[in-house]
């Protein structure tokens, strides 16, 4: 072995590079962190910035051209009666989602959490995981399949006589339609569908951090099960209820695509961004409504956190 | 001769915290030597900057007569026990092992050798091919060692090596620990919070309080003659006087040390000062009681405590068994 | 949470679960059925018979190839410039502290946390300002900004898990900076990036809104059947490529469970 007790410093490329990182530990800090940081925030935030700027101009009727001025007219567009009939019909869309979803998605998550094990829990974790990571488009495909005049779900109510009640649903004013697939209950289910795995796996996250002993204590201290679930359970559950909204809700505000296939022809928010900055060419209209999700969602982020429902995501 | 480990003047700060504080220490080539303190007391950060991970903010170090500031931890021929033993978990034992030697360019037979040599020595012959998730902590802790000793280091550092092992094992390796020393002669350097594993093991303890070293000594004589009010407590169970008692026995305002194993109970009045049996504690060997002389609290050790609860008894000792502290009396 | 007293589940609550579970995967088995209907028009249920005939027809749709080898180039470039920002990003905020941190990490999470469309029309309008064409490039550009977030997702979750430690041991033992990151940091994060990396792809494969802003006239494979849902050419050739992706997006989705579960049963390190 060496009879030094100190190495003499690197003499190749390597060790003479270590021994300048490892002396400016701020150096190795800047390296990893400006291509990343070059990306995000110029590309990025540079381009949010632009689209956020552009809320504050206005365009001209006569000339269809932006004018480069500030002002406040896009934001007062958004006050119109139509326009704010979308802003109104997509909240009460991305609400109701929330509040179905949240239904739907709890016996899944409560299952999973507190009585699958082994294979069944790796089976339900999967089962959930697939349809979260699976194509977006062909999901809606597949509800375009299903809720068709002719498709599978007007033939199962044909096989049961029940097309009297099909027929009831859809002459309900306002969220009925010609048929499913031109309908806001049509609209409404396959933002439930698409949605679904985001709200399970908060809930369930959630309802697994509950500790067992919990329930233990519950029991002992002479709570029935249907009282220790309302006392105990459900309001431990209910940020990851909270979190799995934040998802349901901001994914059906800022969509686009899922109002197009399946629904009225009436207009979303991101139906009217995705038309006023396409062919009207109104970019200052479009940037004043893609303002109204992110302030929403700016508000609602707020009231979770103070819920405690980051800790569930 | 060169001491294998020198401080001189060296401190380490963190803004307004100094976790070092001008601390000056030799460690001499071949000791088992012992850094005791509370969590916070700067023993930790004291090894760290014999490892190389922190950097002194003041001061020289010293490795063996080579100035150590400023170089990296690879280029230092010191090995350190982490706390967490830090086992890599994508290699196997021997792997892990070699991993030193490797980096230094040995050949494959010779880091298979030497690292069947170093687990030999740790009693983990054989366990070659197991991965770290597959060990026991104490098995581990073993596997760190050896990786650790099979580059031959000049210091080998320890960073509270038997902090998560349960009773039986601990003393176990404190023995073995001792052995293994003895048997490779290098310089040992750990860090603990446990008073009676510093003193069983270490040839010198330094005692390290809020950044500073309160006293250097062999056990022995940090047992029986502290320094300080700080020593004496933390590490003994010595009774430490209060300037007031010590006055009222001893003649003189001082604070004082006095060992409980060298007070003697007897009849009320038939002693130097009368007390009060609050507690007793039964210890198997010995019996602990604990009484009370006016404000002073004392305890008492002895094989046959013939007191119970609530008695009143008498307090003697021999004059040499009181000793001044260094602390000044207001 | 499991309480010792009651391991069986109510029949209600099983019924339930399960039927939320079925729900969510019959209405894609439904397209596997249809891939093979004869009835070409509309989507009649029960189908009339069944082909194998759409297959040979969708194999030689040359928009179906030009659409699938696009959509492969854009998501195996934007994994790979993920991978390498997400990677970096993740070690400088898992493994030191400095000021602006926590900003970073929140930027980091905004791909995906705003709406596609926002950023869609955000880079849109970033491009018209720089005055760039649209082209293969603005696409990836889209596409790795939110993969990032993926990658830097599973990459600061191994970070975490691997403790600061392991490296300092590295160079205790003799092993440089860059010794230190390939023995010891990179096999251990090997797996996060791998998961990391195939979620992305998968993620990049599926896109359709950002990808809607920044592609001009080309289409990836999403952007295809978009237009195919709207206008639809042949029916039963748009069912095919559907089971075809959902099959194709099944596998690296299984993949990244299994690799990012072992780790899960493994701890090496106390």
């Amino acid at each position: 072995m060496t009879t030094t007790v100190i190495d003499p410093p690197g003499r190749d490329f390597w060790g003479r590079a270590s021994d300048v990182l490892w002396r400016t530990p701020r150096l190795l800090l800047f390296l990893m962190l400006t291509p990343p940081l070059m990306w995000l925030g110029v590309v990025y935030l540079g381009s949010l910035f632009a689209l956020l700027a552009h809320s504050f101009f206005s365009i001209d009727e006569y000339s269809g051209l932006i004018r480069y001025e500030l002002t406040l007219k896009s934001y007062a567009e958004l006050f119109r009666a139509a326009n704010l009939d979308i802003i109104i019909r997509t909240l009460t869309m991305a609400a109701s989602v929330s509040v179905a979803a949240a239904v739907i998605a709890f016996p899944i998550a409560y299952f999973a959490a507190r009585y699958a094990r082994g294979r069944w829990k790796a089976a339900f974790y999967i089962g959930v995981m697939l349809p979260l990571w699976s194509s977006y488009l062909v999901k809606i495909y597949a509800w375009k399949l299903v809720l068709a005049k002719e498709g599978i779900l007007n033939w199962l109510f044909s096989i049961f006589h029940l097309e009297w009640f099909l027929n009831l649903i859809l002459a309900t004013p306002v969220i009925g339609g010609n048929s499913l697939s031109f309908s806001y209950i049509g609209t409404f289910l396959v933002f439930v569908y698409v949605w679904l795995p985001f709200m399970i796996l908060p809930i369930q996250a959630a309802l697994e951090r509950v500790p067992s002993n919990l329930l233990d204590a519950s029991a002992d201290l002479g709570a029935e099960p249907g009282q220790t679930f309302k006392k105990v359970i459900l309001p431990l559950a209910f940020p990851g209820v909270i979190a799995g909204s934040i998802f349901t809700f901001s994914l059906t505000m800022g969509d686009y695509i899922v109002p197009q296939i399946i629904g009225t022809s009436r207009l979303f928010i991101g139906q009217a961004v995705y038309t006023q900055q396409g062919t009207a060419g109104n970019i200052p209209l479009a940037a004043a409504f893609s303002v109204v999700p992110i302030i929403i969602m700016g508000f609602y982020l707020w009231m979770a956190k103070r819920k405690g429902a980051f800790d569930a995501l | 001769m060169t001491a294998a480990v020198q401080f001189t003047g060296v401190s380490r700060h963190y803004g307004d915290v100094r976790a070092v504080d001008e601390i000056d220490l030799e460690i001499q080539p071949g000791e088992f030597f012992a850094m005791l303190g509370p969590s916070g007391s700067g023993k930790t950060t004291c090894l760290r900057l014999i490892a190389g991970f922190e950097q002194p903010t003041a001061g020289h170090i010293e490795i063996f007569g080579e100035t150590a500031e400023g170089v990296p931890p690879y280029r230092r021929h010191v090995n350190t026990v982490f706390q967490d033993y830090a086992l890599f978990p994508h290699m196997n034992v021997v792997e892990n092992v070699a991993y030193g030697l490797m980096i230094a360019g040995a050949s494959k037979a010779e880091q298979r050798a030497r690292a069947e040599e170093a687990l030999e020595m740790v009693k983990l012959a054989g366990y070659g091919e197991r991965r770290p998730g597959q060990l026991s902590g104490g098995q581990r802790q073993r596997v760190a060692l050896a990786r650790a000793i099979v580059n031959r280091p000049k210091v080998l550092l320890l960073d509270e090596p038997l902090g998560a092992l349960d009773l039986k094992l601990r003393e176990a390796m404190q023995e073995e620990l001792k052995d293994l020393q003895r048997k490779l002669g290098i310089t040992f350097v750990f860090v603990t919070h446990d008073q009676g594993e510093a003193l069983s093991m270490a040839d010198r303890v330094a005692v390290f309080n809020d950044g500073k070293v309160m006293q250097v000594a062999d056990p022995r004589e940090l047992y029986e003659r502290p320094r300080s009010r700080f020593v004496a407590d933390f590490v003994g169970s010595s009774n430490v006087l209060s300037p007031e008692f010590a006055a009222q026995v001893a003649g003189r305002r001082m604070w004082a040390s006095l060992r409980p194993e060298a007070v003697r109970l007897g009849r009320p009045g038939a002693g130097r000062v009368d007390a009060r049996c609050v507690s007793l504690s039964y210890q198997g060997a010995t019996t602990r009681a604990s009484v009370v002389a006016g404000d002073q609290r004392l305890t008492v050790v002895g094989a046959d405590l013939a007191v119970a609860t609530g008695d009143r008894v008498s307090l003697t000792w021999d004059d040499e068994a009181v000793h001044p502290l260094g602390d000044p009396v207001e | 949470m499991r309480s010792s007293s009651e391991s069986r589940a109510p029949l209600s609550l099983k019924v339930a679960a399960t039927a939320g579970l079925l729900f969510l995967h019959l209405p894609i088995l439904l397209i596997f059925v249809y891939a093979f209907t004869t009835e070409e028009k509309s989507y009649q249920w029960p189908p009339p018979g069944l082909t194998l005939d759409w297959l040979g027809v969708t194999w030689n749709r040359p928009d179906v190839w030009e659409a699938l080898k696009l959509s492969l180039q854009v998501a195996s470039i934007s994994t790979v410039v993920a991978l390498i920002l997400g990677t970096l990003c993740a070690a400088a905020v898992s493994r030191s502290r400095f000021f602006g941190r926590e900003t970073i990490s929140l930027l980091v999470i905004l791909p995906i946390a705003l709406p596609g469309i926002i950023t869609g029309i955000a880079l849109r309008s970033a491009f018209a300002v720089g005055d760039i064409p649209f082209s293969f490039w603005t696409i990836v550009m889209g596409h790795a900004t939110f993969c990032i977030v993926v990658v830097y997702n599973n990459a600061v979750a191994r970070f975490r898990r691997m403790g600061g430690s392991l490296i300092e041991a590295s160079y205790d033992l003799g092993a440089n900076s860059f010794q230190t990151f390939r023995y010891v940091i990179l096999p251990n994060i090997s797996t996060a990036l791998l998961a990391g990396g195939m979620l992305a792809f998968a993620l990049s494969f599926d896109e359709v809104i950002v990808t809607t802003f920044t592609a001009g006239q080309q289409q990836t494979l999403p952007i295809w059947m978009l237009e195919e849902l709207v206008r639809p050419r042949q029916r039963p050739v748009t069912n095919v490529v559907a089971m075809v992706v959902a099959i194709a997006t099944f596998l690296p989705i299984l993949g990244a469970y299994y690799l990012t579960r072992e780790h899960n049963d493994n701890p090496a390190s106390r």
